[in-house]
């Protein structure tokens, strides 16, 4: 390696990861504010009607709802910080429990729409970045616009109305109940779970299931990368180096992809931060759309339950996610780009 | 030096480079020759915007989309205008060598000192073995006085003035014989320049190398070129020997180019009045004549044609030839002409 | 009046090609809609929530003919009138929601970056994390609220649609107040003993305004898809209270499965066209603004033939 470049790169991270730090704490006081500085009292807004009146009063009793509001506050920084996420108000579980039983049908949805975005997208962008103002630029930024421009929900209902029903492809669900009885739950993310059986009818009807929201969601990223990767090809095609490059007589398809694409993929990187984010809003769509049984789901059905509680644990481990991911990215941009170690 | 009798490496005749713009053409050069022997070094002086990054990007085939060029080049005899542009293309770093300005974003960030030049020397010799590159590799970078040590290195660990070594070694690696060289030094500090200009000293002498040097420094010309070539709004005015052009300055744009140098003997600054006309649509006759001081009627209407100097090189300017003229040519232009002229 | 005609007309006579139609077709397509949005009332046959006319009630579920070009749905609404009444929602939705944006984040990055301090510390902070957080969670949250508060309304959406829009706004005036405060003429105005407030009325506003409408055309098309996704989670509006495309959708996916298209295919097509109708409007700015993507028009070359001077040598 290198000398001087490489040996500053622990030091980036630590001072990266220290960063999160106030960061977190921001979006959970804000989390908190948001949620419990609301008026109404939470608990009979989630379990109003089932629950008498001392029955309520001592479950507010149970969960602290009675105390000062910043009491509340410092249990509830002091929970997450144990990785304690609360108890949902309408059925009264630990939201770990709930991201334990959902989570992992979230994270592979979004892994597999990740990687279609990323192995459609960025090829796409590529080309029509390279041959600016082609027929092939003209189609491949209209499907990136459209793949933008239409929802979810409507990519869903159309795969479902004219793909689905003419393959005999399912539209709910993550697996068939047979599958689901078959599998044994090891890590309680079911694409992994059935891999770990090798039960091959099982694995087949899991990805089955997979195939259309996966599909659904990478479109909607995918319109994404099309779209900045063609933009910053546009840029490094411009850029000096690869003028310099042009100048030693290196050969157009290396210029392509040694000097211009390269660089254009550095601020991929950044973006695929932003991205995860806009990928866990697009989840909860194609979760609703698909009947996919995730964290997604779970808070929509939550939030129609009125359950602060739940809402909060889930919103709280949402936007830790995102903080996490988005350090990942810059550690990763890290080993990418060299100049960003200094 | 260099041998005046050997044929020449590089030989332009009447060359064009005009670019288009929302306006118009811009006729950023307009009927350029001249000619390059092995080991020479031809400085190509002018103000900027006369057209001399131009012309040298024109000859490497480095032009921006709608540019157009025409004219003869002749590399080794043959016209490298008139090739196929897959041809031309592969002469670009194994025999026409590029050098730019700005060393600071002409390296990819991305890529490591070794991997430039892997690349570079691949492309052109792809049967060499790994060890063979690293060795020519090592010895360029030897010869520009970076060690080894660095070989591994990414651009942003180098200074200015050790990138725009790297870029010279990079460009030379290939032992081209036919280099431009695009104003190398301006982005420099003094200390720097100094180093680079005795660095392209030495690859005359070394390699044979013909070098077209572009730059706006008249006092680089003096210490590295053998012969010197003005350029003023797209055509060259003036070329000859360093020394003879330098002594003897035959067009007043050079005589005004050289006056306008800072030196030590410099009392009061002196600029040459007015700018650079619009190569959209320039001036009719000597396009110099809104600005020049010894303007004449004919150069308002009629454009010079090139004359030998009496110690050799050529001129183009009605003063000196090549025919005599009428009394009504040579009155000098009024001076609303004058001004109207550079108000246009 | 002749400078602000060839300012608006900046973008046509400067792009070629692609861009400049790209523009073209974005803004008469938009022009479409907020033509739709404005007229629906003559434009539709039908109220949004209108289930009989003359007396006859509506088909559930029945497929397009001459009386209902695009069929009617579950609740015997007419699928044509709720498309184009939807236009009227979006536009409704996303104009009060912009709206919001920048009497809230206008004012607050202008103050922020004026003053400095811990205000601007705190206030950064706070932007920051709402920036970072997935705007569509954070939509979802503040419309979950907002409806407690306010209902399911037009106004509780357009609200919780600026929530998280404001970040921006706010981010952008603040950053532009900040360079803008060390210009020259301002230290002149505050020389000669202007008052903060007449510096950012009138010596800031001016300038840091100018960024708004870019900001406000990329925000309009994700705030159609945000509003969208908000009914298809039946956490908008209510289908009796206006016609929500995202909503329609929400209930044309449980026939879906039966065959019936015609009440998802229409609102989702109508969804698709204004974003990229506003995307393509973006875009196409973008292309002509942003100098190192414009592409200028340029003349052709032509080298005309040599003309033989006189010839001596």
């Amino acid at each position: 390696m290198a000398g001087t470049g490489s040996g500053s790169l622990p030091r980036y991270i630590a001072q990266r990861v220290l960063l999160v730090i106030p960061m977190i704490w921001v979006i959970l006081t804000l989390v908190f504010v948001v949620l419990r500085v609301a008026p109404g009292d939470p608990i009979s807004a989630a379990v109003g009607g089932k629950l008498d009146a001392d029955a309520l009063a001592q479950r507010r009793e149970a969960l602290g709802l009675n105390r000062p509001m910043i009491a509340q506050y410092w249990d509830y920084l002091s929970s997450v910080a144990h990785l304690d996420f609360g108890t949902t108000f309408s059925d009264n579980q630990p939201v770990l429990r709930v991201i334990r039983d959902n989570g992992g049908a979230t994270l592979s949805l979004t892994m597999a729409a990740f990687a279609i975005a990323l192995l459609v997208g960025i090829p796409l962008g590529l080309v029509a970045g390279r041959y600016r103002d082609s027929i092939g630029d003209v189609v491949i930024r209209l499907f990136g616009i459209l793949t933008y421009a239409a929802p979810i929900f409507f990519v869903g209902f159309l795969l479902q109305v004219y793909v689905a029903q003419p393959l005999g492809l399912p539209t709910g669900g993550a697996s068939s109940p047979m599958t689901a009885f078959l599998v044994t739950p090891r890590t309680h993310i079911l694409l992994i779970d059935v891999f770990l059986s090798g039960n091959s009818d099982a694995i087949l009807d899991v990805l089955k299931h997979l195939l259309l929201p996966a599909v659904t969601l990478g479109l909607l990223i995918c319109g994404v990368f099309i779209r900045l990767v063609r933009v910053n090809i546009l840029q490094t095609m411009q850029a000096d180096y690869v003028e310099a490059a042009e100048a030693r007589g290196i050969s157009r398809g290396k210029v392509t992809r040694h000097h211009a694409l390269r660089n254009a993929l550095v601020p991929v990187v950044t973006v695929i931060g932003l991205q995860f984010a806009m990928l866990l809003g697009g989840a909860v769509l194609t979760e609703s759309t698909f009947n996919w049984p995730g964290l997604g789901q779970k808070l929509v059905d939550y939030i129609n339950e009125r359950d602060y509680g739940a809402v909060q644990g889930i919103v709280t481990i949402f936007a830790i996610a995102v903080v996490v991911v988005s350090v990942v990215v810059d550690v990763v941009n890290a080993l990418i780009d060299p100049r960003v170690r200094y | 030096m260099s041998d005046m009798t050997a044929e020449p490496v590089i030989s332009a005749r009447d060359v064009r480079v005009w670019y288009g713009t929302t306006r118009g053409a811009i006729q950023a050069v307009d009927g350029v020759s001249f000619d390059l022997r092995p080991g020479e070094t031809l400085g190509l002086v002018g103000e900027s915007g006369c057209g001399k990054s131009t012309l040298g990007r024109g000859l490497m085939g480095l032009l921006p989309e709608g540019a157009k060029r025409d004219g003869e080049v002749r590399y080794r005899g043959r016209d490298i205008f008139a090739m196929s542009a897959k041809e031309a293309y592969g002469l670009r770093g194994s025999d026409l060598g590029m050098i730019f300005q700005e060393p600071l974003t002409r390296l990819n960030p991305l890529m490591r000192i070794s991997e430039h030049f892997e690349e570079t020397i691949t492309q052109h010799e792809p049967k060499l073995s790994k060890d063979e590159v690293r060795t020519r590799a090592l010895e360029a970078l030897r010869m520009m006085g970076i060690p080894p040590t660095r070989y591994r290195s990414y651009p942003h660990e180098f200074s200015g003035g050790m990138r725009q070594r790297l870029m010279i070694a990079l460009a030379l690696v290939l032992r081209p014989a036919f280099v431009v060289a695009d104003e190398p030094t301006t982005a420099l500090d003094v200390l720097v320049e100094a180093q680079i200009v005795q660095i392209l000293n030495d690859l005359r002498r070394n390699f044979d190398t013909a070098l077209l040097l572009i730059t706006h420094n008249v006092g680089i010309v003096a210490e590295a070129c053998d012969r010197v070539a003005v350029m003023y709004a797209g055509r060259i005015v003036e070329q000859g020997t360093v020394a003879d052009v330098f002594s003897d300055p035959q067009h007043p744009y050079t005589r005004e180019l050289l006056a306008s140098t800072i030196s030590l003997s410099t009392t009061g600054l002196r600029f040459i009045p007015g700018s650079p006309p619009d190569l959209v649509d320039p001036p009719a006759g000597c396009r110099f004549h809104p600005r020049c001081p010894d303007a004449m009627r004919i150069c308002a209407t009629t454009s010079p044609v090139p004359t030998t100097r009496e110690a050799g090189g050529t001129v183009e300017c009605w003063l000196r030839g090549p025919r005599d003229l009428t009394p009504a040519e040579r009155a000098p232009l009024a001076h609303e002409e004058l001004s109207d002229a550079d108000e246009a | 009046m002749r400078t602000v005609l060839s300012a608006l007309a900046k973008p046509f006579s400067e792009t070629s090609g692609l861009a400049r139609w790209m523009l073209v077709i974005g803004i008469v397509m938009s022009a479409v809609f907020v033509f739709l949005a404005i007229f629906a009332p003559w434009v539709a046959p039908y109220g949004f929530a209108q289930a009989s006319a003359h007396g006859t009630d509506f088909p559930k579920l029945g497929h397009p003919d001459g009386t209902h070009w695009f069929g009617t749905d579950r609740l015997f609404f007419d699928v044509y009138s709720r498309t184009i009444w939807g236009a009227r929602t979006a536009i409704e939705v996303v104009l009060l929601s912009i709206l919001v944006c920048i009497v809230v984040g206008v004012p607050l990055g202008l103050i922020s970056g004026y003053y400095g301090g811990w205000l601007d510390r705190i206030l950064v902070l706070v932007m920051d994390a709402l920036f970072a957080f997935p705007s569509f969670l954070l939509a979802i949250v503040f419309s979950f609220l907002l409806t407690n508060i306010v209902g399911g309304s037009v106004i509780a959406v357009s609200l919780s649609l600026s929530a998280i829009y404001i970040p921006q706004y706010y981010r952008v005036v603040r950053n532009t107040t900040v360079s803008a405060k060390e210009a020259t003429y301002v230290e002149a105005a505050r020389a000669m003993g202007a008052s903060d407030g007449v510096i950012m009325r009138r010596y800031l506003f001016g300038n840091v305004v100018q960024s708004v409408p870019v900001i406000g055309t990329l925000n309009a098309a994700d705030a159609i898809l945000t509003l969208a996704g908000l009914g298809f989670l039946g956490l908008g509006i209510q289908s009796t209270q206006a016609a929500e495309w995202g909503h329609d959708l929400n209930r044309a996916l449980a026939d879906a499965g039966s065959g019936v298209w015609w009440t998802g295919l229409y609102p989702g097509l109508a969804i698709v066209l204004l974003v990229t109708a506003l995307t393509l409007v973006g875009e196409g700015l973008n292309e002509t603004l942003n100098p190192t993507l414009r592409r200028r028009r340029l003349l052709p070359v032509l080298l005309p033939a040599r003309v033989e001077t006189e010839e001596v040598r």
